[in-house]
């Protein structure tokens, strides 16, 4: 008995499998170290390797400068790169793309509120599904189409200027276009439209998590609020939006951190004036200043550090 | 609860709510009409006649199939990674403890809570640095990347709900680790896995911002798009080919939520 266990220190009440699948299998349930590691391995590889491999390239290449007259990178590490982000243009582009982030964050959470509400609160059965593919469905179709769709909408011929038509508003529509910043030529070509894709593209993302933090909210507490003699408006402001807050933070990191890196729709639907997302493809591009476009690119990460760790304190993580 | 029933929501909320969900929808069905349109050269409201002509020219429109078969190529192989990346990184968070849990859920998500751009810049850079050509792989690398965290979360929300003695009671009982996974573990995260499988798609076969920086010449569906949206050459074929991208992606989407509604979705459950 003892020189059995000795001799195969592993064997226990049952006999070990036969076969390598068993053997492998064996070895899997004695060392779930081992499992373990088989199982982090290739995942961990692919996104350390692949993603935060290339990340940190680029985010190294901000260190270095482009020299001004032969137009080559010059591979010493310098900050007179980000010394170029804070200049006129380059801090206009910044300081541009926060405001409309700031501004499409709002506006999706005054137009989300009332959706998810409706939908955690009032809507039951069918009804619920129906909100829940209501917002899921537009949220999942495609960016592009939804862009080309906005584009059709906004264009001058487009629907937009027909209805203030039809409605005898055309002066309406004519005195907006004319307001010095955010009007232009026709909609699609105005900071107006580009704003209102924005909403539209990530209105999704922000009614989502409002909706789980709104269900959560327990329905005696604004019983109670109301049997103790509140207002709605007052139950609102001090029961229902504070509990709701951790949901409509998580919702505007997805829509300040998409509109913060956005360079498609400003393209498309927008004046000539850049946004970051632009001003990183253009500095790649066709500029050739990598060093710039990867300083332009910390940016966003770094805006969205502050953000979320921001978020992390209003409790925003335990509502996504 | 007797007043539950009676609940009667404010109208102002019933037309704020049903508001906001027709300003969700209604540019999408616009899609459908300008698909129809006789007009060629400009986007005029109310189309001047209707026709299914162009379904004809854009089905004969060779660039489009192209552009179609590189996108469900990519998509398919990018989905098969992203299945089994997930889906292992998936198991080992949810049934394990062990340090740093926390960091390779990050490390997942990272890819699509960075904006797209910072993704795809990073990449090509990378491309650039090691040399490596463009073509249908660095594509795929790119995409399989920010699909993987699609997978991770179905799989890892099921893991959840998954008990783990059923495991044990399969090990108890004789099971092997393999024979457990196939008989046991594979039919309880099954129908999460093939969810994930399908979003994983639909983000794949839809992305662009990636695909600007690592697709190189090749052209996949949403860059045919793009660039039909900068230079619009044949208007009509575009309103095609958007309203068949709406329709294709729906219905992912609707399989995918038919499969994980149960138990997922339970209203006021919460975490």
């Amino acid at each position: 008995m003892t020189a059995l266990t000795v001799g195969k220190p592993h064997s226990s009440i049952l006999a070990g499998r036969g076969g390598f699948a068993g053997a492998l299998s064996d070895a899997f349930w004695r060392h779930p170290k081992l499992l373990l590691l088989l199982m982090l391995a290739p995942p961990l590889l692919w996104l350390g390797i692949i993603y935060v491999g290339s990340l940190l390239a680029l985010l190294m290449q901000s260190f270095f400068a482009i020299d001004d007259f032969s137009g080559v990178v010059s591979y010493e590490p310098t900050l007179a790169t980000y010394g170029q982000l804070l200049t006129g243009t380059n801090l206009d582009i910044i300081l541009r793309t926060v405001l409309m982030a700031a501004l499409v964050t709002l506006t999706s959470a005054i137009i989300a509120f009332p959706i998810a509400y409706y939908a955690a609160r009032y809507a039951k059965g069918r009804w619920k599904a129906f909100f829940y593919l209501g917002v899921m469905l537009p949220l999942w179709s495609s960016y592009l189409v939804k862009i080309y769709a906005w584009k059709l909408i906004l264009a001058k011929e487009g629907i937009v200027t027909w209805i203030f038509a039809k409605l005898n508003l055309s002066f309406v529509l004519d005195a907006i276009l004319s307001l010095p910043v955010v009007g232009g030529n026709s909609l699609s070509v105005s900071y107006l439209g580009t704003f209102l894709v924005f909403v539209y593209v990530w209105l999704p993302y922000m009614i989502l998590p409002t909706q789980a933090a709104l269900e959560r909210v327990p329905r005696n507490l604004i019983e109670a609020s109301a049997d103790l003699g509140a207002t709605p408006r007052q139950t609102f402001r001090t029961v229902l939006l504070p509990l709701a807050l951790p949901g409509i933070v998580a919702g505007s990191i997805f829509t300040f951190s998409l509109t913060l890196g956005d360079y498609i729709i400003p393209q498309i639907i927008g004046s000539s004036r850049l946004f970051i997302g632009q001003a990183v493809y253009a500095q790649q591009g066709t500029a050739g200043n990598v060093p710039l476009a990867a300083a332009f690119s910390v940016v966003p990460i770094v805006i969205m550090g502050i953000y979320l760790t921001v978020a992390k304190r209003l409790g925003a993580f335990d509502a996504l | 609860m007797r007043s539950d029933q009676n609940l009667r929501s404010p109208i102002l909320l019933k037309i704020a709510a049903a508001g906001g969900l027709l300003f969700l929808h209604l540019p999408i069905l616009l899609i459908f009409v300008y698909a129809f349109t006789t007009e060629e050269k400009s986007y005029q409201w109310p189309p001047p006649g209707l026709t299914t002509r162009w379904l004809a020219v854009a089905w004969n429109r060779p660039d489009v199939w192209s552009a179609l078969t590189l996108s469900v190529q990519v998509a398919c192989i990018a989905t098969a990674i992203a299945l089994v990346l997930g889906t292992l990184c998936a198991a080992a968070v949810s049934q394990t403890k062990f340090f740093g849990r926390e960091a390779i859920s990050l490390l997942v998500i990272l890819p699509i809570a960075l904006p797209g751009i910072i993704t795809g810049i990073a990449l090509r850079s990378a491309f650039s640095l090691f040399d490596i050509p463009f073509s249908v792989w660095t594509i795929v690398l790119g995409h399989a990347t920010f699909c993987v965290v699609v997978v991770y979360n179905n799989a890892v929300a099921r893991f959840r709900r998954t008990s783990g003695s059923l495991i044990e009671a399969s090990m108890d009982l004789g099971a092997d680790g393999f024979q457990t996974f196939r008989h046991v573990i594979l039919p309880n995260i099954g129908t999460a896995l093939l969810a994930g499988g399908m979003l994983a798609f639909a983000l794949s076969f839809d992305e662009v911002i990636v695909t600007t920086f690592t697709g190189g010449q090749q052209a996949t569906l949403p860059i045919w798009m793009l660039e039909e949206l900068i230079r619009p050459r044949q208007r009509p074929v575009t309103n095609v080919v958007a309203m068949v991208v709406v329709l294709v992606t729906f219905l992912p989407i609707l399989a995918a939520y038919y499969l994980t509604r149960d138990g997922d979705q339970i209203a006021g459950s919460g975490k």
